[in-house]
């Protein structure tokens, strides 16, 4: 697969950058500040399960640690939110690494990965809504105080460039993945880990390092998360719905790719409001689409929406020049 | 004497009630190709994966040039230079036959275009060449134990551990094979290879290691090993030696 030039990455940044210039529209930033936010949430699992093979049901706990940390940091310690903001990302890195030490010293691999990173997502949703520590049940409130130095802001648009900052510099670190060494071993430890290993890959250390990094990206995530809504519950930080999001949008997208997560988020999130103009607000049912979308996804186009783009190119420029022909003739 | 590049001493391998290496002692010397012969399930894939650390043996001891290497992990051995190939070819199906390569030659490369540079030039020392940007899973058998060699050979091997490279070729591709292996050898890489196909083995092996049933049963040079009686009842049964000596006298 082609990998994203620097000028690729400038571009679609360039583009998205524009958008608030031209509409001052809260319901469209709304949206794409939600939607940017599940793409970098999906880009830190594509880090680890695109191009690692490593398969993670349970990313919810790397965002909700982000999430928590930096708001319990903020309202407890009155440590400053951009600092806190920091030390979220610090945090679901260090959560990171204990969970892939833990399953990759076990050896675990494939279902067994996804169903115990899934485990240790739901043991920390219901430690975090008992904890007195994570405000139990009721969850975090974090103060407001609309100024910059606090990660506050008057308008949907700061904090929309802010979250396409973060975004432009996972592509960034994707791109560095993709033309390193490192990355050439993940690449390899997700086709053949037998194989890899005889060629002197350390594949624990190889799939331990991605999954710190994939962790880490996710965790901004999270700590963008409280710092947008000012509000965490256990729910909403280490619910299984953004582990779903998570997995989702780079499936969706075209997984191991650069821009996949994106378009997997833009496209998830377009189909689930337009099912909401549809049905009205019907609890559940944006679910039920995003399983209809996976099943699709998964059956007819494996590679992803990216997948299917390269697919139609090709067939497009070796059919052009029979057209050309027929033109012709 | 100096010490061999590759010592085992005693080596056992039990699975459950299984002993599928029974007391294995040899010894690799440097800078040639021996080969390790036997019939089916004597246990030479095991014994290899025991050499490049993806088993461990249940008893005795490995040595490369004179360090005790038992128990040692693939990635580990692999940094010291003993590389293995597989008998089932492990390819990364889902990248090109250059990007294959390179993640071999990576292991002594850490930048990604020298890394390519190098696999460009490994492919077409063994006939690779052309097909540098094919994906690895398009390739033909012949082409993926190409490859397997070629992944293998960009580590930059000291001791390269072929598992059955020539198995399941036609003739004139185990012909075009042959030559590449005696090139490597001759370019200063020790090589121990399992092989079934004998014509090759006689051509290639200067020093020929028999197992059967988890035991060495012969060592020498290849003509010595396959005329030797003990060697011949272990392939074909009790009494085969006799019986062949018998109708081959009879045929003269």
């Amino acid at each position: 697969m082609k990998q994203a030039s620097l000028a690729h990455i400038a571009v679609v940044v360039a583009v998205l950058a524009a958008v608030p210039l031209l509409t001052a529209s809260n319901v469209v930033l709304n949206f794409l500040v939600v939607a940017l936010l599940i793409a970098l949430v999906g880009q830190g699992w594509n880090v680890l399960g695109g191009y690692g093979g490593q398969y993670s049901f349970g990313h919810a706990a790397f965002f909700g640690t982000g999430a928590y940390v930096s708001a319990i940091l903020q309202t407890r310690y009155g440590v400053n939110a951009w600092a806190a903001f920091a030390l979220g990302i610090a945090g679901g890195a260090l959560v990171g690494a204990l969970i892939g030490a833990l399953t990759f010293r076990s050896g675990l691999k494939g279902s067994y990965f996804a169903l115990v990173t899934l485990a240790f997502a739901e043991v920390l949703r219901i430690l975090a809504s008992v904890a007195p520590i994570t405000g139990a049940g009721v969850g975090i409130l974090i103060t407001l105080d609309l100024r910059p130095q606090a990660f506050q802001f008057q308008s949907r648009a700061p904090f929309y460039w802010i979250i396409l900052a973060l975004l432009a510099v996972s592509f960034l670190i994707v791109r560095l993945i993709e033309q390193s060494r490192f990355g050439a071993w993940l690449v390899a430890v997700r086709e053949n880990e037998e194989a890899a290993k005889a060629v002197g890959v350390n594949t624990q250390r190889v799939k331990l390092a991605a999954m710190t990094i994939s962790a880490a990206i996710t965790a901004a995530g999270g700590a963008f998360y409280a710092q947008y809504f000012l509000f965490v519950d256990s729910g909403i930080a280490y619910g299984p719905w953004i582990s779903i999001e998570a997995l989702l949008a780079p499936i969706v997208g075209g997984i191991g790719t650069t821009f996949g997560p994106l378009l997997g988020a833009l496209v998830v999130k377009m189909l689930g409001e337009l099912t909401k103009l549809v049905t009205g607000d019907a609890p559940g049912l944006d679910l039920v689409i995003y399983g209809g979308v996976l099943i699709l996804i998964v059956a007819f186009a494996p590679r992803g929406i990216a997948g299917l783009i390269a697919d139609l190119r090709l067939r497009f420029a070796r059919a052009r020049p029979r057209l050309r022909e027929r033109a012709h003739g | 004497m100096a010490e061999p590049l590759l010592r085992l001493e005693r080596v056992c391998k039990r699975f459950d009630g299984l002993l599928a290496v029974d007391n294995a002692s040899f010894a690799v010397e440097a800078g040639r190709i021996t080969a390790l012969i036997g019939p089916n399930g004597a246990g030479k894939t095991t014994l290899f994966s025991i050499i490049s650390g993806f088993l461990t043996p249940s008893e005795g001891h490995i040595f490369h040039g004179g360090a005790e290497i038992t128990g040692m992990p693939p990635h580990l051995l692999a940094r010291r230079g003993i590389v293995r190939t597989f008998q089932v070819a492990q390819p990364f199906a889902g990248l090109s036959v250059h990007e294959n390569i390179a993640i071999g030659a990576h292991l002594s490369r850490r930048a990604r275009a020298d890394a390519l540079a190098a696999a460009a030039e490994v492919a077409s020392a063994v006939g690779l060449g052309d097909l540098l940007g094919r994906p690895a899973a398009s390739l033909t058998v012949a082409g993926r134990k190409r490859l397997e060699l070629a992944r293998a050979l960009a580590a930059g091997p000291e001791l390269l551990l072929l598992d059955e490279v020539l198995a399941g070729l036609n003739p004139s591709e185990v012909a075009a094979m042959v030559p590449i292996i005696r090139a490597l050898a001759e370019r200063g890489i020790t090589i121990l290879m399992i092989e079934h196909v004998m014509q090759a083995v006689m051509r290639l092996a200067e020093h020929v290691f028999v197992l059967a049933q988890g035991r060495i049963i012969a060592e020498g040079a290849p003509q010595a090993v396959v005329d030797d009686a003990v060697v011949i009842e272990a392939y074909l049964g009790h009494g085969a030696a006799a019986r062949l000596s018998a109708a081959g006298g009879a045929h003269v």
